[in-house]
């Protein structure tokens, strides 16, 4: 067991992935001699060397369709986009190409790869530099999207996507890289597709993902402990797969359900988790599904006007207790 | 390499066949200067978390943005990148506005809802600062299309960085701007590094635009971008090409940055001695010599360096004194009739 940061974690994930299997590459910008802007893949080049850990040049596209046409052919290629925001100058590989090729192919050719990249806010960078981007991506049929919170998961869901045989979306959250977790010693492998109670409750619901994630289990300790309200906090982990059965099962049994995201609201990840709810699980809502998200609007500089816009420990308990009183 | 030509003539004076003249070399100290302290004067507010977020400097880049914009217009446009304080401050964009901007400061150039990378003036030709490597390459090629298109005489200048030249979208922007003879001049400002990353670590060849540049059918020029004197004449011509009709330049300026990529970075990656051999060609201090071996006097630079100095003390005041911005501005402008609301 040690303590480990986010990003000491993703550093381990690759390296595990790698030691295991040298099909297993990793390309991006600085990722190699630099360890990575976010510092996140320190001591891979030393240790697995030139041909394995890759410094490209600011080239996404490159980036992305080497690593598809590695994938077809039998590398396991883990490729870095550095900010999520950058996945656009690159998304024809992530729209028409990765997730369609087994389809079209009829099964012959698969895309087994994995496209890492930092994303969301916090930072202060702007709205370039700071989106959560999980409802660009979880829309294509084919390509599967997971966004860790914790050390732990970050090496065993990363773990688990390298070993996938389809092209997983792997969002981690610039904010959360400096966080820390325990983590046990020896290889760690999670399951895509498994949703985790974080905190049992019994009055309401909250599914969260990423950077949300720690803020949704402080806002339930509050509403505990000062309003004595009881809430349940689901990390998703993974949009695709989706684990509707935790998600299900906790409405069930609370009856009430809030989503937080960071992305801007239109089409974001809770939508569509809210419409299952409704169409298959509508009787056992005791009130309205409520979706606490950043509004509609490109993410601001300023850090007062950055902290109004993404949802705060403040909004989700004030919400909550809003909606539980009416 | 163009080399540096200080203009004939006899030594000690501005010659009178000097093809800048003294008012145009004031203007290009003067401007150096206030770049030079505007960033330092960043970089200190941030060490005192003053400033958030990120920033990138040009400190060490100076005679680029300078010697451009004393070629420039007015009414000419400027499209630059993230590293845009100094190409903004040089088009006379005031040192408080883009302080305020920095400090998220309600005086701030957009009311801190750009920050420091997304700079934009438009009443002064910045027409902003891109933070998405290369987008601005086909950008600037479209506002020089519609100055073609409507026979305006103004150019268009794309600023970016030598890494920038490995995207996609410089190809297809240079390439679509030497196609139709657009008026546009590319400055590409080549310090060596990406982020933390040798350009020379990721292209076949040594000067990342200018050894490209036949492949588009254009000139190739690779110029001292530490050497005001040297970016202004190339701009100067490079302008005159374009308002004649005669199409696109692509510039490669060698420089270096003194600083970190961005705040976040000490730049330990550099080999020892690197930085401090490019300081003793510091273009700030190139410039300084220059004009004393043409005899202007020691008291002219330090008036010029106090009046700065006053310049950028002025407006570090008025920034810490002016109010954060208020939030009611976080749901404006989302749509062109100013607010946000996507459904009724
Ligand atoms: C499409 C895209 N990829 C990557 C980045 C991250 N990034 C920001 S600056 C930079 C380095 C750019 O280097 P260069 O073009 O040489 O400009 P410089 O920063 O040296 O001025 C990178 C990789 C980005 N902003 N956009
Ligand atoms: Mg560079």
């Amino acid at each position: 067991m040690a303590e480990l940061t986010y990003r000491d974690a993703v550093a381990r994930a690759i390296a595990q992935e790698m030691t295991r299997d040298e099909n297993v590459v990793f390309l991006g910008e600085d990722v190699a001699k630099a360890g990575g802007v976010f510092k996140a893949t320190v001591g891979l080049l030393d240790k697995f060397g030139p041909k394995r850990v890759i410094d490209t040049p600011i080239s996404e596209q490159a980036i992305l369709g080497a690593a598809m046409g590695a994938a077809m052919t039998g590398l396991r290629p883990i490729a870095e986009i550095m900010f999520a925001d950058f996945i656009a100058v690159c998304y024809d590989y992530i729209a028409n190409e990765f997730p369609k090729t087994r389809y079209m192919t009829n099964g012959q050719v698969g895309c087994p790869l994995v496209v890492r990249c930092g994303g969301g806010g916090g930072s202060r960078f702007g709205a370039q530099h700071s989106q959560c981007i999980e409802n660009w991506v979880m829309q294509f049929p084919g390509l599967k999207v997971v966004s860790p919170s914790s050390p732990i998961d970050v090496i065993g869901l990363l773990a688990a996507a390298v070993r996938d045989d389809d092209p997983v979306m792997f969002l981690e959250h610039k904010s959360l890289y400096a966080t820390k977790g325990e983590v046990p010693d020896g290889e760690i492998l999670d399951r895509l597709g498994t949703a985790k109670i974080l905190r049992a409750g019994s009055d309401a619901t909250i599914l969260a993902l990423g950077m949300m994630v720690p803020r949704s289990v402080a806002a339930a300790e509050r509403l505990q402990a000062e309003y004595g309200v009881n809430v349940e906090v689901v990390d998703v982990r993974s949009l695709v797969p989706l684990d509707t059965q935790c998600i299900l099962g906790s409405v069930a049994k609370t009856g009430r359900l809030f989503t937080v995201e960071e992305n801007p609201r239109v089409l974001g990840w809770g939508a569509e988790v809210v419409s299952i709810v409704a169409d298959e699980a509508f009787y056992d809502l005791d009130g309205p599904p409520i979706r606490i998200t950043t509004p509609n609007i490109p993410l601001p500089a300023a850090d007062q006007l950055e902290d109004m816009a993404i949802p705060s420990v403040d909004r989700i308990v004030a919400t909550i207790r809003k909606s539980l009183a009416a | 390499m163009a080399k540096v030509t200080p203009p004939a003539g006899k030594s000690g004076a501005l010659p009178p066949n000097d093809d800048i003249g003294e008012a145009k070399r004031l203007e290009l100290y003067r401007l150096q200067v206030l770049l030079r302290e505007a960033e330092q004067r960043a970089f200190d507010l941030f060490l005192q978390n003053q400033i958030k977020g990120t920033s990138h400097l040009s400190l060490g880049q100076e005679a680029i943005a300078a010697g451009c914009a004393a070629a420039m217009q007015p009414g000419d446009l400027s499209f630059c990148t993230y590293r845009g304080h100094a190409h903004t401050l040089a088009r006379g964009v005031p040192v408080e506005k883009v302080l305020g901007e920095l400090m998220g400061r309600d005086n701030g150039l957009m009311r801190g809802k750009g920050g420091s990378m997304h700079l934009t003036s438009v009443e002064h030709g910045v027409m902003g600062s891109y933070a998405i490597i290369g987008a601005h390459i086909p950008i600037a090629c479209g506002a020089a299309w519609r100055a073609q298109y409507k026979g305006a005489s103004d150019v268009s200048v794309c600023f970016f960085g030598d890494g920038t030249t490995n995207i996609g979208a410089f190809h297809e922007g240079i390439n679509y701007a030497a196609i139709h003879k657009l008026p546009v001049v590319f400055v590409c400002e080549n310090n060596l590094y990406m982020e933390y990353t040798p350009i020379a670590d990721v292209i076949p060849v040594k000067y990342p635009a200018a050894d490209r540049a036949s492949a588009y059918g254009l000139e190739r020029i690779l110029i001292d971008g530490n050497d005001a004197d040297v970016v202004y004449r190339t701009m100067l011509k490079a302008f005159a090409k374009a308002r004649a009709g005669e199409g696109p330049s692509l510039i490669e300026c060698l420089t270096y940055r003194h600083s970190g990529h961005s705040r976040a970075d000490p730049a330990k990656y550099r080999p020892e001695g690197e930085l401090e051999k490019w300081k003793q060609r510091d273009p700030i201090k190139i410039y300084r010599e220059r004009l004393k071996s043409f005899d202007f006097p020691d008291e002219t630079m330090a008036a010029i360096d106090a009046e700065i100095k006053k310049i950028i003390d002025d407006a570090t005041t008025a920034c810490q004194a002016a109010p954060t911005t208020s939030t009611d501005i976080l749901f404006t402008d989302v749509y062109a009739d100013g607010g946000w609301a996507w459904r009724n």
